[in-house]
């Protein structure tokens, strides 16, 4: 059944959220630290233990998949309620700041990155053999 | 007659949200293949147009949800908040492959550090350029350039005062919505294609929204891994920018 796709990331959700909270009281800090990425973990392992046992059908997965599809349409409505107004009104010093964060934070991705390697090759030139995550 | 429509729309407010986004994605998806040629991505032109609308909404209203604010698209703020935002996130995981995350593992995590570290002393130096000297002051608006998250939360720990921890949450907004924006237009110049370089752009930029928008805006297959390495991000902001950050700059200024 669908639910039973929807149940399981939400149960995922939660798990990881409740983790996230839990490793942010124990360092003293007023945030969830990696809940939403623990839960991402959490989703891959589950998913992958019952796909392997083949108790994942089509109906489970699509549970799942509906989630994944809306992923577009909800961050564009999460970026018609981000406050622009504000950002633009914060004069030059949080133009400045945020600009200066953003160019120095993506002009070292390469640098980190390193030379193309196999496993850094492009999505796209993948063999068959390893066909890309996909949507 | 007017008046009933409006009150309709407004209680089924997410119902109304998923109308309006559809609508919007389409006008985007249409823009995208007749006027760029499929150049630009019809995900970076909506969310654009979300970021325009959201411009607009903000100056009519004075609110701080954007188009939100504004009665009829008030869904938009459930449907593009936190909690269904994350939920869609977790749900990019599916059919993730492991060995990638594994393979980029130690790269991310040195990512974060670095990307906290660069944003927050890209913030310091802009704060010292424009005359601060308190320490706090100072601290307070570069970690707003870590995220908008970070800034207030730091801002408040450090007893900084509501103007300052006001433009450290401007710092974060103009960060993440540049990112928004400026990542699909550089992503080929930074090698964001693959799922290594992606986590390590999580990392080093890790501003959840930013990287949530700026990927599915780049490559929607991306995004799994630069919101895996992100979600840590605002979290160690928090953890670093009020107590070792903080000691760094007390200690130069």
């Amino acid at each position: 059944m669908v639910i039973y796709g929807v149940a399981l990331l939400a149960g995922c959700m939660l798990a990881g959220l409740i983790i996230g909270d839990v490793l942010g009281q124990l360092l003293g800090i007023d945030a969830n630290l990696g809940g939403v990425g623990i839960a991402m973990l959490l989703l891959i392992f589950l998913t992958g233990y019952l796909k392997d046992r083949g108790k994942l059908p089509e109906a489970t997965e699509s549970g799942i998949n509906f989630w994944n599809a809306m992923y577009i349409p909800i961050v564009v409505a999460m970026a018609a309620s981000q406050n622009v107004a504000a950002a633009f009104s914060g004069g030059l010093v949080a133009i400045l700041a945020g600009t200066l964060a953003v160019v120095l934070g993506l002009a070292l991705v390469p640098v980190l990155t390193g030379k193309k390697v196999d496993d850094a090759a492009p999505l796209d030139a993948r063999p068959p053999s390893h066909p890309p995550t996909g949507r | 007659m007017n008046d009933s429509i409006v009150s309709l729309v407004d209680k089924y407010h997410l119902i109304a949200a998923f109308a309006v986004i559809g609508l919007a994605m389409y006008v985007a998806y249409w823009m995208s293949r007749n006027l760029t040629g499929g150049r630009l991505h019809g995900s970076a032109i909506a969310i654009i147009i979300g970021l325009a609308l959201a411009y607009v909404g903000g100056i009519t209203t004075g609110g701080s949800h954007g188009l939100a604010d504004v009665t009829l698209f008030s869904g938009l703020a459930l449907m593009g908040g936190g909690m269904l935002r994350d939920l869609a996130i977790i749900a990019t995981a599916y059919g993730v492959r492991l060995q990638e995350v594994k393979k980029a593992g130690l790269r991310g995590v040195v990512a974060l550090f670095l990307g906290v570290l660069v944003s927050f002393v890209a913030g310091a130096v802009v704060a010292v350029g424009f005359g601060y000297t308190d320490p706090v002051d100072i601290t307070t608006i570069a970690a707003g350039a870590v995220t908008y998250i970070v800034g207030p939360v730091t801002g408040a720990t450090l007893g900084a005062s509501s103007e300052v921890i006001a433009l450290s949450i401007a710092a974060g907004l103009v960060k993440s919505i540049l990112t928004m924006i400026a990542t699909p237009l550089t992503a080929k110049w930074i090698g964001l294609d693959n799922p290594r370089s992606a986590m390590i752009f999580g990392g080093m930029i890790g501003t959840t929204s930013g990287v949530a928008a700026g990927l599915a805006a780049t490559d929607a297959r991306l995004v799994p891994y630069g919101a895996m390495t992100a979600t840590f991000y605002t979290g160690l902001g928090i953890l670093l920018a009020p107590t070792l950050l903080f000691l760094g700059v007390r200690a130069i200024f």
